[in-house]
């Protein structure tokens, strides 16, 4: 279990990008937090991750505290980030150097395999397409088989075509292994593709406006009569929040 | 149709870029070859005495009996340690400093000012008090061929530090590496081409530096065949040595390149496309 307890963030200059987040992801679980651009999810991803440290509450996995970068915590930026002098498979390998080569190979020939890039795999980074790279990041992320992963708009910059693609390479792999994921994006659609539930975010500050279920059955249909009810749904929701974010806020919020 | 077109199209661009290959290094030598054989005609036909501006011949004779004599292996090696010293020298100190002043927000505020403003001077200008210091010998040329090499290679690591991506450092953070491990994995494949392109500039300084440090008085280089040349009336000597240099200079370039090529292959995948 992930759990954000209390968690506020305020950078140096002042901004608060967190206030008091709580959040509980249990074991197997796919949360997807959805929020306008702004409004603290990468804060959110980051703080989880250990990678920065929040100025108040904490983050626990399975009852310890992270307060810094976890071997059980994999995270994925919003880009692919590769190490462009480490050929594909040498940067899928990246966390698992120490380890027995024959081990380590066999991981990373599975993990590329996984991800549909076998073929790539004596490739310079610089050789990779957007979609290609950001597969690889996926597989490095993924092959140290953390228990939790965290997923920073993963497709955001894909076409449609590559996007659905990668969905389900995504869903395949939360099937195997079973992770906790936190997944952050600006589409509903995918919101709803992926998620067991929705965390909607709201800005200035930062905070969880609200988490829902969402009862679909896997594999999930976008074409649908029921996916579109959801659909509408998550918009109302979004729409509301937005629309009290507005009324509440004070003016000074949104000065530039 | 289609297909069979687009075979023959690729086979058409295919032949032109390998004619290219050998013709365009061509095209740069008709300008020097041409002046080089008209120079030699205008003299061999009397237009000219060529005292002065010797022709190809004369130099080539001049060089073939330089080296005949071993005067020219000897006169080039003594250079050549000295431009070595140098180099270690400043590439060490340039290394250091730079890593440091890179890294460190506060060394670098406090040493980077003081550097810069010694590298506003022109370097030369330090060979009086150079000769003074550290007497005429050995200890003066090499310090200030060191002092040339220094600046950059201390510029280029100090800057390929700074702009290392922190993005990427992040990566390094989030798969726990301890401090050695960050600076093998991330930092120094990093700053790596920067590096190699400041060791190089660092070495053309090198080579510059020497000439200027073996005419405040030496009796054996490189240099000194230039200056005995000047004060004897042997242009031929002169434009020898020159040559020597630009062999040399070219030579330890190309030494520099090749040691670092391994390291860079990944850069060459994308120079290639
Ligand atoms: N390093 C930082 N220093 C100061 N302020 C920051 C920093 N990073 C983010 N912020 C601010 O904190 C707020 C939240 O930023 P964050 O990156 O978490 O948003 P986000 O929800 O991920 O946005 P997007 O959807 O555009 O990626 C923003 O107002 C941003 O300007
Ligand atoms: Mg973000």
């Amino acid at each position: 279990m992930l759990v954000l307890d209390r968690v506020s963030k305020t950078y140096p200059n002042g901004v608060r990008a967190l206030e008091d987040v709580s959040l509980q992801v249990a074991a197997g679980e796919l949360l997807v937090i959805i929020g306008g651009s702004g409004c603290g999810k990468s804060t959110l991803l980051r703080a989880a991750s250990g990678l920065d440290t929040p100025t108040q509450g904490r983050v626990l996995l399975d009852g310890i505290t992270i307060a810094a970068p976890h071997e059980r915590i994999g995270i994925l930026f919003q880009e692919p980030r590769l190490l462009p002098w480490l050929r594909v498979a040498d940067n899928v390998g990246f966390g698992l150097e120490g380890r027995p080569r024959a081990e380590r190979d066999k991981r990373v020939a599975f993990a590329i395999e996984r991800v549909g890039l076998t073929e790539k795999a004596r490739v310079w980074p610089r050789e990779l397409s957007g979609g290609q790279a950001q597969r690889v990041a996926i597989a490095r992320a993924l092959v140290t088989r953390p228990s939790v992963l965290l997923l920073d708009e993963p497709f955001s910059a894909l076409d449609a075509f590559t996007r659905a693609e990668l969905q389900d390479h995504l869903l395949d792999l939360w099937d195997e292994a079973r992770p906790i994921l936190v997944l952050v994006t600006h589409d509903i659609e995918e919101a709803l593709v992926l998620g067991s539930r929705i965390a909607i975010m709201r800005s200035h500050p930062g905070r969880i406006a609200g988490v829902i279920d969402v009862p679909l059955p896997r594999p999930r249909d976008r074409l649908s009569a029921a996916f579109d009810e959801q659909k509408r749904r998550v918009l109302k929701l979004l729409d509301s929040t937005l629309k009290r974010q507005a009324h509440k806020a004070p003016l000074h919020d949104f000065q530039i | 149709m289609m297909i069979s077109f687009q075979a023959v199209g690729a086979q058409g661009e295919l032949r032109k870029p390998a004619l290219a290959r050998i013709l365009r290094p061509a095209l740069g030598l008709i300008v020097p070859v041409g002046l080089a054989v008209a120079w030699e005609l205008a003299v061999k036909l009397g237009l000219s005495n060529g005292r002065l501006v010797p022709p190809p011949s004369i130099i080539l004779s001049t060089f073939a009996d330089l080296a005949a004599t071993g005067e020219l292996q000897r006169h080039a090696i003594v250079t050549l340690m000295r431009v070595a010293a140098g180099f270690g020298l400043g590439v060490v100190f340039g290394t250091l400093v730079g890593a440091i002043t890179g890294y460190s927000g506060l060394m670098h505020r406090l040493i980077d000012p003081t550097l810069q403003g010694l590298r506003a001077i022109p370097s030369i200008a330090w060979v009086p008090l150079f000769i003074l210091w550290f007497g005429i010998f050995e200890k003066s040329k090499i310090i200030l061929i060191a002092i040339g090499v220094f600046f950059p290679v201390y510029l280029g690591v100090m800057g390929a530090v700074l702009s290392v991506d922190r993005k990427i450092v992040e990566v390094g953070r989030v798969f726990r590496l301890s401090g050695p491990a960050m600076v093998r994995r991330i930092l120094l494949p990093a700053v790596m081409p920067a590096y190699v392109i400041s060791l190089r500039a660092g070495l053309g300084l090198g080579w510059m530096f020497v000439v200027a440090a073996e005419f405040m008085g030496a009796s054996e280089g490189l240099g000194f065949l230039l200056t005995d040349g000047q004060q004897l009336g042997k242009p031929a000597q002169i434009v020898a040595a020159i040559v020597a240099f630009a062999l040399l200079g070219k030579l330890t370039d190309w030494i520099i390149a090749s040691a670092a090529a391994p390291f860079l292959r990944w850069e060459d995948a994308f120079a290639r496309r």
